[in-house]
C-alpha cells in the first residue's frame, strides 16, 4: 500500500495504463462510478489500483473523489475506470451538463435543493 | 451518457458541476470551503500539454508535463443527486487545463478581488469565449468593495445579461446564494447550443 505515497511515481502510473491518456468513456472530473454489483467481490488478477478503486467504488464515488482518496492521478485514474467500465466491472453513471433540455428537471432539482440548503 | 446498462434504479445517482474560478487569492478556495459538506478536496491531475512553462520535462522528454492541484468540493442536493464545485488552478499558467476541469459544467462562477481586478480578465474572456454561463462574484472580504457593482462591470467589460454581485466567501449562505444566482441563470440561458460545449 504504501509504496503509492512516494512522490516516484511520475512515469510509473502511465506504464499500466499502457501509454494511454485518454480514456474512451465521458469519465469527467464530476462523474459518479461505482461497482456495477456491489455485493460480488472483486475479480481475481486486478492490479492493486484497480483493486483499491474496486472497494472504493462499493458506493458511488466521483472520479475526482476516487482521484483523491486514491492518490491516484487524476489522467491514471481515468483510465483504469474506463478499462474496469469495458469490462462492465465499473458502472459510469449519467452526468447533469445542462446541455440537454431533458436535464431540465434534475436542474429545477438541484436549484430548489440549494435554496432549501442556504435559504 | 450511460455507457453501460448494469445498474438498478438504486444506483441511479447523478452528478452535476460548477466551476469556481478567478484570480490567485480571490477567495475560491474559501467558497468551496463555505458551501461544500465536506473540507475542500485537492487532488492531483498530470497535465499533457503543450505549455511552454519551465516544468520538468526530463522524465517525459517528447512531452511537457506538469502537475497541478486543484480543489473541489461537494454538495448532496438528494439522495440521488450530488453538485460538485471545481476550483480552476490560479495561475494562468495552468490555463490549459481549464478545458478539461471544465467540460460538463452547468456554469461558472467568477470570484473576483476588487483589489485586483486585472486578475479576473483571463476566466471572464475564458467563459466569454466558451460560451459558457458564469456569474462574476465580488468577494468582499472585511466587508469593504473597493469598487461599486457597476464599475467593476465596466471595468471587466461584462455583459448586462450576466449577474455581477458582491458576496462574502467566507459565509456559508452568502456563497451558497452565489451558486443558486449562477444555476438560475444558467437555466434561465439554457436555450443555447447544446453543442457548444465539447
Amino acid at each position: 500500500m504504501s509504496y503509492r505515497r512516494r512522490r516516484s511515481t511520475r512515469i510509473r502510473p502511465y506504464t499500466f495504463t499502457g501509454g494511454r491518456t485518454r480514456s474512451r468513456h465521458p469519465l469527467m472530473v464530476q462523474t459518479l462510478v461505482s461497482v456495477a454489483d456491489p455485493m460480488a467481490s472483486p475479480p481475481r488478477n486486478m492490479m492493486p489500483e484497480s483493486r483499491d478503486i474496486y472497494e472504493l467504488c462499493r458506493e458511488a464515488r466521483s472520479v475526482a473523489e476516487v482521484s483523491a482518496e486514491l492518490k491516484i492521478p487524476l489522467g491514471v485514474t481515468q483510465v483504469l475506470l474506463s478499462d474496469l467500465a469495458d469490462q462492465g466491472i465499473v458502472f459510469i453513471h449519467p452526468t447533469i451538463t445542462g446541455h440537454s433540455p431533458s436535464e431540465n428537471q434534475v436542474l429545477e432539482r438541484a436549484l430548489r435543493g440549494l435554496e432549501r440548503l442556504f435559504q | 451518457m450511460v455507457s453501460n446498462d448494469s445498474s438498478s434504479d438504486a444506483n441511479m445517482k447523478v452528478s452535476t458541476k460548477i466551476v469556481i474560478a478567478g484570480g490567485f487569492g480571490a477567495g475560491k478556495t474559501t467558497l468551496v470551503g463555505s458551501v461544500s459538506e465536506i473540507p475542500p478536496v485537492t487532488t492531483e491531475a498530470i497535465m499533457t500539454a503543450a505549455s511552454n512553462d519551465v516544468d520538468d520535462t526530463s522524465a517525459t522528454p517528447n512531452k511537457t508535463t506538469t502537475t497541478v492541484a486543484m480543489d473541489f468540493g461537494r454538495i448532496t442536493i438528494d439522495q440521488q443527486l450530488i453538485m460538485y464545485m471545481f476550483g480552476t488552478p490560479g495561475q494562468s499558467r495552468f490555463w490549459f487545463m481549464w478545458d478539461d476541469l471544465v467540460r460538463g459544467a452547468v456554469g461558472a462562477v467568477v470570484v473576483v478581488d476588487c483589489n485586483r481586478l486585472a486578475e479576473s480578465f483571463d476566466a471572464v474572456d475564458y467563459f466569454e469565449n466558451k460560451q459558457i454561463p458564469y456569474v462574476v462574484a465580488l468577494n468582499r472580504f472585511d466587508g469593504q468593495l473597493a469598487y461599486t457593482v457597476d464599475q467593476v462591470r465596466e471595468a471587466l467589460e461584462i455583459p448586462e445579461s450576466v449577474p455581477v454581485i458582491d458576496f462574502d466567501a467566507r459565509d456559508r449562505r452568502s456563497s451558497g446564494r452565489v451558486l443558486v444566482t449562477m444555476l438560475e441563470y444558467a437555466m434561465a440561458s439554457g436555450k443555447r447550443d447544446a453543442e457548444l460545449v465539447g
